[in-house]
């Protein structure tokens, strides 16, 4: 007979190992079910006393490289971690790996051109960029568009909005293992992108969005399209809020996870989705309204923990709220021209260059040498759906910027990371990021 | 201006103000920068929008200009503080120890156009490579080519 100490010996011609059961390694939760037993088994709370000794050395910290060919680091992004078992103490995000120096390159375009450039900066939310960076020039023109200019820019800018909160979803699901989501999110994102294509015959960078208006006018029939996706989201967004809200597992590892006070919110200048869900209620859209977008009713979403749930909640919150705007537009969207009529800063209609010479030339002037602007300078933000993007222009009376710089929200959100992520797992750093919502091609620009 | 600004204004004499389509601007002598900035931060304004540059070049006597976005939140309003750095040794005060906001700005600034912020924890380079020559934003920084090398076509026969 074996002996009853004897564990995993493997006896010859035998058909099962020889060993007495152990309670060793069970998983059995204690009797203890409480709230805060609980949380502390499945790892929402770190108890400092075991996981953080002050006797640790410097030298026995790790230091872990992070990206930037990283899958769920959004793109180009490169985190240095600096761990103490599997626990971050610090965290240094280095960025400009996607540097492809978009500011020195609106020096060189003229501001007709300049669309095509701010476009690519944030390409999840071109339309942002093409607006702040459209508003800027009118502002130093001193022109304002036509209400229906107006009008298309809020409801291109506000569907942008959510197809961008759709990929935010999207890439939070996959990154926390909910892969369903990744494919509901791109799924409805196509909609709305195909939306785009119709008006402006780009899905993404589209251009469309120009100084003086907007490229042309909305497709014929683009209120059957924009009631299509009306009708369809709503339900569609109840769909993941089954999938997702009440999710045990999706709640146990985004809830107490990254969080950020709102005084570590405002210090950092994070802005957007971010600064909500911590709950400070600002938004650019109430504060300083842009392109008539005071006329339209709707409300703005606040978190109150500032963790990765309430930035996924005030992002799922900011698509009914942008689909609110979208019906009102829908419904209000004034008659008229979809640009100004001065054929200095727009060019002419094309049936008209056959005709006029006046045209013609205008049109080879806009074309060739762009518009000129009046010297100043001048600072306008729009809420993207990063928050805060501002485009700082300054003309010297030529044709071309002297200077534009964009003020993009994941830039100064990203400084924000490493206060999220201090003292957290290394298993939470991709949700983090991911509810962070970074685009690179917007913070290196 | 509303009394925000008012405060300020009566606290510094040195500063003129100008108003820029409809947005008020602070022109910020160098040495009263940080003083400045810390008054603006009491007074009200928390966040620190954007810190940026631009170079002037021979334009004006000063070469560069250093724009820092401040708001209020709870007074919903925005003043943009400008001063001038000079060509030689281009240096001015960091806003970084009175919001931490401005550091990834700074070192933009710094990587961009060469300006040195006095008091900032760590000016490193932040979009180009550590071992870059030269600050891209700067004027005088050509906008470059990649030379591409064409073959001789010749027929296929």
């Amino acid at each position: 007979m074996p002996d009853e100490k004897t564990v995993d010996l493997w006896v010859a011609g035998t058909e099962e190992p020889q060993f007495s059961p152990t309670d060793e390694g069970a998983q059995e939760f204690g009797p203890d079910e409480s709230e805060a037993r609980l949380a502390d088994q499945f790892g929402r709370v770190i108890d400092d006393d075991y996981l953080f000794d002050d006797e640790v050395a410097e030298d026995e910290r790790s230091v872990i490289n992070m990206g930037p060919q990283h899958p769920s680091t959004h793109g180009v992004l490169r985190l240095q971690l600096e761990l103490e078992g599997e626990v971050i103490r610090r965290s240094k995000p280095i960025v400009g790996y996607l540097h492809t120096g978009m500011e020195k390159t609106a020096e060189q375009l003229t501001f007709a051109q300049g669309p095509t450039n701010v476009t690519r900066m944030d390409y999840l939310a071109p339309f942002h960029g093409e607006l702040a960076y459209s508003l800027a020039v009118e502002r130093l023109l001193d022109v304002v568009v036509p209400p229906r200019a107006a009008a298309i820019r809020i409801l291109m800018t506000e569907l942008n909005r959510v197809s961008s909160h759709l990929v935010a979803l999207a890439t939070n699901g996959m990154d926390i293992g909910a892969v369903s989501m990744m494919i509901y999110g791109f799924r409805e994102r196509e909609s709305i992108l195909a939306f785009f294509e119709k008006s402006t015959g780009l899905r993404m960078n589209h251009n469309y969005i120009r100084p003086g208006g907007v490229a042309a006018d909305l497709h014929p029939g683009w209120r059957d399209d924009v009631a299509a996706i009306l009708d369809d989201l709503p339900g569609r967004l109840r769909l993941y809020d089954d999938l997702l809200k009440d999710n045990p597992i999706w709640m146990a590892r985004t809830q107490g996870v990254g969080i950020i006070q709102p005084e570590e919110a405002v210090a950092f200048s994070v802005t957007g989705p971010a600064l909500r869900a911590a709950g400070v209620d600002w938004d650019i859209r109430k504060a300083f309204p842009y392109s008539g977008i005071e006329q339209y009713e709707f409300d703005v979403p606040v978190g109150e923990n500032g963790d990765v749930y309430d930035r996924y909640r005030v992002r799922v919150e900011e698509i009914h709220e942008s689909l609110k705007i979208v019906e009102q537009v829908t419904e209000a969207m004034p008659k008229g021209d979809y640009r100004i009529d001065d054929a200095k800063i727009t060019p002419p209609p094309r049936a008209r260059i056959d005709e006029s010479m006046e045209a013609l030339i205008h049109h080879f002037k806009l074309f060739t040498e762009g518009f000129k602007v009046p010297a100043g300078e001048t600072y306008v933000a729009v809420e993207s759906p990063r928050g805060e993007l501002g485009c700082y222009l300054v003309s010297d009376g030529g044709a071309s910027a002297y200077r534009m710089h964009t003020r993009a929200p994941s830039f100064y959100n990203l400084q924000a990371l490493p206060i999220a992520m201090a003292d957290s797992l290394v298993a939470d750093t991709v949700a983090t990021i991911a509810s962070m919502d970074p685009v690179m091609g917007d913070v290196d620009r | 201006m509303n009394t925000l600004l008012n405060d300020l204004a009566t606290k510094f004499d040195a500063v003129t103000w100008e108003e820029s389509h409809g947005q008020d601007v602070a022109r910020v002598p160098p040495d009263e920068w940080y003083l400045f900035a810390a008054a603006a931060k009491d007074g009200g304004f928390e966040v620190c929008v954007d810190v940026t540059a631009v170079d002037w070049m021979r334009q004006r006597p000063e070469r560069y200009e250093v724009v820092a976005n401040l708001l209020s939140m709870e007074h919903r309003t925005r003043l943009r503080m400008i001063t001038t750095v000079g060509r030689d040794d281009p240096t001015v005060a960091s806003l970084t120890p009175l919001w931490p906001g401005a550091n990834y700005a700074e070192r933009e600034v710094y990587d961009m156009f060469g300006i040195s912020f006095e008091g900032h924890p760590d000016l490193t380079r932040i979009l180009m490579p550590d071992d870059w020559e030269g600050h891209p934003l700067r004027k005088d920084f050509g906008v470059g080519s990649v030379p591409v090398q064409f073959k001789t076509s010749h027929q296929v026969s």
